[in-house]
């Protein structure tokens, strides 16, 4: 068993409170990824479960014991790091056997392990040669098998793409996922970048300002945002939002600004009820706006202005201004439009999202 | 590179370099040059037809046969080197600890204290000496190379903990963290990663550490009185000048040989001393 538990856990630096009460169940297998911008305390949540910090409060728990006091040796993880944190000095056989050496391990079988590591991750050429001469990519796969010899019960990713190059992180973001599904180890990966969380994770933990804003599956998240934060940070392009009114009119509820006057569909309409009279923040995808057509009713579309229209062959991401607010849509590559030219856009109705204007929790 | 036209890099490049090396090697040149010229042609007034301070057609050993045969310069080298050697021992063994602990553990004041080192290295030993002489004198060790040995990481240990320090910053503190998540005590993690990563560090300043100490003047001066105990900037100076006569050529001799380790220690270490200086470790 090696599921990991957080419960409750807080770090305050000496003026700073970098996790306000972080509880966390992390399943045995699991792949959980940690994301959110810089600073929001989720680096530092994975180096309290590493033992690299020490926990101001709350406990954590690998396996079922306790490990706030355990020195990071006697937890049986693995990290990697961001900058690889390979030993300069010794060969990629020595990083790798590094861990086993201190564990004393007999000499045939680190051997084996380093050599079927070397296997998996494809650097057998390199076993004799020094980190230094290694390329970026080469030197991640060092540090991972540095991380699988020792098979932990736990891996910590520690922002481990963030120093290559796009081509070769998306590469490196496939191996990591066949690596989880070979070995089935217990994973918890901090990135910033949020397709790598949507990619990889099993499940996906939100944070902001050291709070967990919300945990689900990838889908779960990208469908059913908890919040204002979470819509716009899961997703790209980024979710277009409106600051609206909502009103009822006979027995439909309306979002209205200056601009737009959008019937709020049903189902989401049942749940207006406090917030009638009151602002509210409309949410909609890129890709759930469209060139509107005779077929789309008045109350689901809205007028735009183009600024930009980025083809990406693959669709036209248009850059709009729809009254006073900027806008962003995904549309048909077969579209054709320039600059300067007024359109009008057509809405999903089941791409509508509402969040309060003031919590910025979801409708 | 300079760049453009041929008299540009003559201009810009070649010429200064060429003023600068000789602004840098001509002491040694003259000290090299008056180690083998006879004392009849050393003597010569310079309005002499046949003065020629930059040549001589003779040359002789006799001064090092002086050197070597009526004074105890072997002996002084000799002390020299184990002054030196023990001195910069236990600068270094005390800076590189003291190095880490004050960029690595996080204690309250270490800053403060880093900087507290550093400042009593900037007390000059033309002040300190009088103090120190007290204190030598206290436990009888006057007149020993210990009186030297414990003086010396007076001013080498601020200077080889102040240097450690800032080279430890530059060693990325994930490399110690993985190797503690990799099952190595903090102890072990600082034998078998970062003061192997810090060798560059830990040369240049042994480097500075031996040359201070074998160059070191005053306190082997005030220190240490018997021909015999005398290291070699002192024995040469109190030995060859009687009086008011320099003995030239035995002096530069005795300066010629005395400079030979700390030229070879140099050498022998010049990579490794220049990425000490400029720091920067890859991962």
């Amino acid at each position: 068993m090696s599921n990991v538990t957080i419960r409750q856990v807080h770090k305050h630096y000496e003026d700073f409170h970098a996790v306000k009460g972080v509880s966390l169940e992390i399943k045995d297998k699991e792949f959980v990824v940690l994301v959110g911008p810089s600073g929001c305390g989720k680096t530092t949540t994975l180096r309290m479960i590493a033992g690299l910090e020490t926990i101001s409060e709350g406990d954590i728990m690998i396996g079922n014991k306790i490990v706030n006091e355990l020195a990071p040796m006697d937890r049986d993880i693995a990290m990697v790091f961001q900058n690889y944190a390979l030993y300069p000095h010794m060969t990629v056989y020595d990083n790798m056997a590094f861990g086993l050496k201190m564990r004393k391990f007999d000499k045939a079988e680190i051997a084996k392990r380093v050599n079927n590591a070397a296997d998996i991750l494809d650097i057998k050429d390199h076993l004799s040669r020094k980190p230094r001469m290694l390329s970026g990519g080469q030197r991640q796969r060092v540090a991972l098998g540095r991380a699988i010899v020792r098979n932990p019960q736990v891996f910590l990713f520690d922002e481990p793409l963030s120093n290559l190059d796009a081509k070769l992180r998306v590469q490196m973001r496939v191996e990591i996922k066949k690596l989880h599904q070979r070995l089935a180890t217990t994973s918890i990966y901090v990135t910033h970048d949020q397709v790598e969380a949507m990619t990889l994770g099993d499940r996906v933990v939100v944070m902001k300002d050291g709070l967990i804003q919300q945990v689900g599956e990838p889908l779960e998240l990208y469908n059913n945002p908890a919040n204002r934060y979470v819509a716009g940070f899961i997703g790209s392009p980024a979710m277009n939002f409106a600051d609206t009114m909502i009103e009822e009119a006979g027995n439909a509820v309306y979002a209205t600004n200056p601009t737009m006057r959008i019937r709020v569909p049903e189902q989401i309409a049942a749940r207006m009820g406090p917030h009638k009279g009151k602002p509210a923040t409309l949410g909609i995808r890129p890709e759930d706006l469209h060139m509107a057509t005779g077929a789309d009713p008045e109350d689901l579309s809205f007028d735009a202005v183009v600024e930009v229209a980025e083809q990406l062959g693959s669709e036209i991401i248009l850059d709009l201004k729809a009254g006073g607010s900027a806008m962003v849509a995904s549309v048909e590559p077969t579209v054709k439009v320039k600059p300067q030219q007024k359109i009008r856009l057509g809405i999903k109705p089941t791409g509508l999202r509402f969040f309060d204007a003031k919590t910025e929790a979801a409708i | 590179m300079i760049e453009g036209a041929i008299w540009r890099r003559w201009v810009f490049f070649r010429l200064p370099m060429a003023i600068f090396l000789i602004f840098l090697l001509f002491p040694f040149y003259w000290m090299i040059i008056t180690t083998f010229r006879p004392d009849g042609e050393l003597y010569i007034p310079w309005y002499r037809a046949n003065y020629k301070p930059f040549w001589t057609w003779n040359p002789t050993t006799a001064h090092l046969k002086y050197l070597f045969g009526e004074t105890t310069f072997a002996i002084w080298m000799w002390n020299t080197t184990f002054i030196a050697v023990v001195a910069t021992a236990i600068s270094l063994f005390c800076g590189v600890l003291a190095g880490y602990a004050l960029s690595r553990l996080n204690f309250r004041g270490a800053a403060l204290l880093g900087t507290t080192i550093f400042v009593t290295y900037l007390v000059p030993q033309t002040l300190l000496f009088i103090p120190l002489s007290e204190i030598i004198r206290t436990y009888s060790l006057g007149d020993t190379p210990w009186s030297l040995i414990l003086s010396y990481p007076t001013f080498l240990i601020p200077f080889c903990t102040w240097l450690m320090m800032g080279y430890f910053k530059s060693v990325p503190k994930e490399l110690e963290e993985c190797a503690r998540i990799d099952g190595a005590t903090r102890w072990q993690a600082m034998l078998y990663i970062i003061i192997p990563v810090a060798v560059p560090g830990i040369l240049s300043a042994m480097i500075f550490a031996f040359t201070l100490s074998w160059n070191e003047f005053i306190y082997a001066l005030v220190f240490l009185s018997s021909p015999e105990q005398k290291t070699v900037p002192v024995g040469v100076i109190s030995e060859l000048v009687r009086g008011d006569v320099f003995f030239w050529g035995p002096l530069m001799a005795g300066a010629l040989f005395g400079s030979i380790p700390v030229a070879i220690a140099y050498s022998f270490f010049v990579e490794q001393y220049v990425s000490g200086v400029t720091g920067s470790v890859k991962g």
